[in-house]
């Protein structure tokens, strides 16, 4: 009974099971408009249990039910072999490709640039203000340029859309480390001072270790985001393949369920990486003795 | 003197004589036919005499001002650039940088200085506009690869309508009705789930996690529901902004103390008036944090929106479309005008921030 009133665990699969009640109302409702016309037009008597059979099993419907998308995840996961065009699999792994490439560049990029910013002024000052108004604009709006940009130069396929998922997971990272490698206190410094550690040895022994949660904290934001980065790398080159292709070529055809798998697919994907980090994080802080 | 400002002292007297022996056009031509160019290379030549006098930081100013000046001016006559004319322009960059590391080493109060602060900054953001321009110019890239900045800021200038006829469409409807709405029924919900701790549980770990999941690949579905125009826009931008405002908002409100709560209580207050008069105000700098988080996704979410189809107006259509008709420097040009709408709306929101929450320790500073 304390679990029940203490943990998270109930409240949340109640609210996820609100959540389904609410999809499948939803879909009933929206797709029941279209139903009652074929019915109109073919003049059958219905009930109430056969709109709600139909509704929930259309072709292309408004908003499919959840058991739908699952079917047609289970599909193109489990019964197409891997390397079919069709495999969900094959557009996510390619899709992941692009956005682990993207975010391992865009992580030593920004962990580089950062380290650049804390051991010159001149840097600091000149770069730091444009990093964080770097945060405020839409840089998702110059996805289609580099493709199509690099594209024309004879870059195609998967380093444009990293080079995208670099750049976006570039900024929290620098902004991340940069506080994370000022986080040690001036007492510490001085500390290092009188030992008399070169800058080199202040920076291995204090300032990265010190800024290892920093780290953690800004990759779990970089691959959330460059997985859309990629993701949306994938659309101006017109639907070959990827996630973002499956999304586009599902919105051009209507074929709504294919939309919302790939939907969930990314969805899925996305909570993978952000786990997976999660739990490099526990591992790392608990192997150098700084978790909780 | 520091080890790098020497080195950059050096790179600019040995890049200046560099510029001055070797040929500044592809043609073969001396710095001597363009005689601007060769004053900039003997001022910056003779600046090597500071290993001997020392020189006033200003002099450093002087000649990365002199050097981009007479750098660009000289682009026409020379057309394509030879190895001097590199030289020379990176002779000029490491003088900007020497400028910024002297006038940063006259110590605490000048660096402190808000025109410092501005000043550095503003350096660097037109050095990297002019090291574009003449190496897009002097390197000959194709345009449609990447336009020099003048060809952007003509663009600008020239087609004022058609962006202001995008930023309409995007910006005034879609973007600041579906942040209205967004925000504001996340706020509503926030505060409905406030009152049921159960619910709270359920939601905030759901919410938490939304907020990492690629929204945006709803796009397509919003469009397909709400038609092409800009509600459908705006339905992207409100389910983008949503979970944001309503994790912070559940989390600002839970921020006042039990002290606080129980002062509210001895006072006979209601829950409204607690509400009002003590959570609200409490939670205001964790609600301005999500509006802020929210000032950028809402702009994202449009445009990307827009890639799925849109009437022939919108920041995101002119975009995707110039790009398939090669118009780069008509991309570039929406995009900064995206980028000048990013930050201006963020900048608004901190600034009414400041206004209501300036008895906030985080924006009273000491």
């Amino acid at each position: 009974m304390t679990r029940f009133r203490e943990g998270r665990t109930v409240p949340v699969l109640t609210v996820l099971a609100a959540l389904v009640v609410l999809w499948y109302g939803f879909a009933i409702y929206l797709n029941a408009a279209w139903q009652l016309d074929l019915y109109a037009k073919a003049k059958t008597d219905w009930t109430v249990s056969d709109l709600v059979a139909d509704t929930l099993s259309q072709d292309r419907p408004v908003l499919p039910a959840a058991h739908q998308v699952f079917v047609e995840i289970w599909n193109t996961t489990v019964e197409k072999p891997i390397t079919s065009k069709r495999s969900l699999f094959y557009h996510g792994w390619i899709t992941l490709s692009a956005t682990l490439l993207g975010f391992a560049i865009g992580t030593g990029l920004g962990v580089t640039l950062a380290v650049f910013i804390i051991h010159n002024r001149a840097v600091d000052r000149s770069l730091m203000p444009w990093v964080v108004a770097s945060q405020t604009i839409p840089i998702l709006a110059i996805a289609p340029m580099i493709i199509v940009v690099l594209n024309a130069v004879g870059l195609s396929g998967l380093l444009p859309k990293a080079l995208i998922s670099a750049y976006l997971s570039f900024f929290p990272v620098v902004v991340g480390m940069v506080t994370g490698l000022r986080s040690p206190e001036t007492q510490l410094l001085d500390l290092m001072r009188t030992y008399n550690a070169s800058a080199w040895q202040t920076f291995w022994k204090l300032r990265w270790p010190s800024s290892v949660p920093y780290l953690f904290t800004s990759m779990k934001v970089a691959v959330a985001i460059s997985l859309v980065g990629a993701i949306v790398g994938e659309l101006p080159t017109g639907a070959v393949a990827g996630l973002g292709a499956r999304l586009l070529a599902g919105s051009y055809y209507g074929q709504t369920i294919q939309i919302w798998s790939a939907l969930f697919a990314a969805a899925a994907l996305a909570a993978v990486l952000v786990i997976l980090v999660g739990i490099a994080n526990r591992l790392v802080l608990k192997r150098m003795g700084m978790a909780q | 003197m520091t080890r790098i400002q020497s080195a950059l002292a050096t790179l600019l007297g040995v890049g200046c004589l560099a510029g001055l022996a070797l040929p500044v056009s592809s043609m073969g031509s001396p710095v001597l036919d363009a005689p601007a160019v060769a004053l900039f290379a003997v001022c910056g030549a003779a600046s090597l005499v500071r290993f001997r006098i020392a020189l006033p930081f200003w002099i450093d100013g002087l000649i990365s001002v002199l050097g981009a000046v007479t750098l660009l001016a000289a682009l026409p006559e020379i057309e394509r650039a030879g190895i001097g004319y590199w030289m020379l322009l990176l002779a000029a960059w490491a003088s900007a940088w020497l400028f910024v590391e002297r006038l940063l080493d006259l110590g605490p109060i000048v660096r402190q200085d808000r025109f410092v602060r501005l000043l550095v900054p503003i350096c660097f953001g037109v050095w990297i506009l002019v090291v574009w321009e003449a190496v897009v110019r002097g390197a000959g890239i194709p345009s449609v690869l990447l336009p020099p900045p003048s060809a952007i800021g003509v663009r600008l200038l020239s087609s004022g309508a058609v962006l202001w006829a995008d930023f309409r469409q995007t910006f005034l409807q879609a973007v600041l009705i579906g942040y209205t709405l967004g925000c504001g029924s996340a706020f509503l919900c926030a505060i409905a789930i406030d009152r049921s701790p159960f619910l709270q549980r359920g939601l905030l770990p759901l919410g938490n996690f939304v907020s990492a999941l690629p929204i945006i690949g709803i796009a397509p579905i919003l469009v397909m529901w709400f038609g092409f125009d800009w509600p459908s826009k705006a339905a992207v931008v409100v389910v983008m902004t949503f979970f944001p405002m309503l994790v912070n908002t559940v989390a600002g409100l839970a921020a006042s103390g039990s002290m606080e709560r129980d002062l509210m209580r001895t006072y006979a207050a209601g829950y409204w008036q607690t509400l009002f008069k003590l959570r609200l105000p409490a939670a205001a700098p964790f609600i301005f944090n999500a509006l802020k988080i929210n000032s950028t996704l809402a702009l994202i979410g449009a445009i990307v929106a827009e890639f799925f189809g849109t009437p022939t107006v919108g920041m995101g259509f002119r975009i995707s479309t110039e790009v398939g008709r090669m118009n780069i420097d008509m991309v570039w040009a929406e995009i900064a005008v995206a980028a000048v709408a990013g930050s201006t709306f963020y900048g608004v929101v901190t600034l009414v921030e400041r206004a209501t929450t300036f008895w906030h320790p985080s924006v009273r500073r000491g």
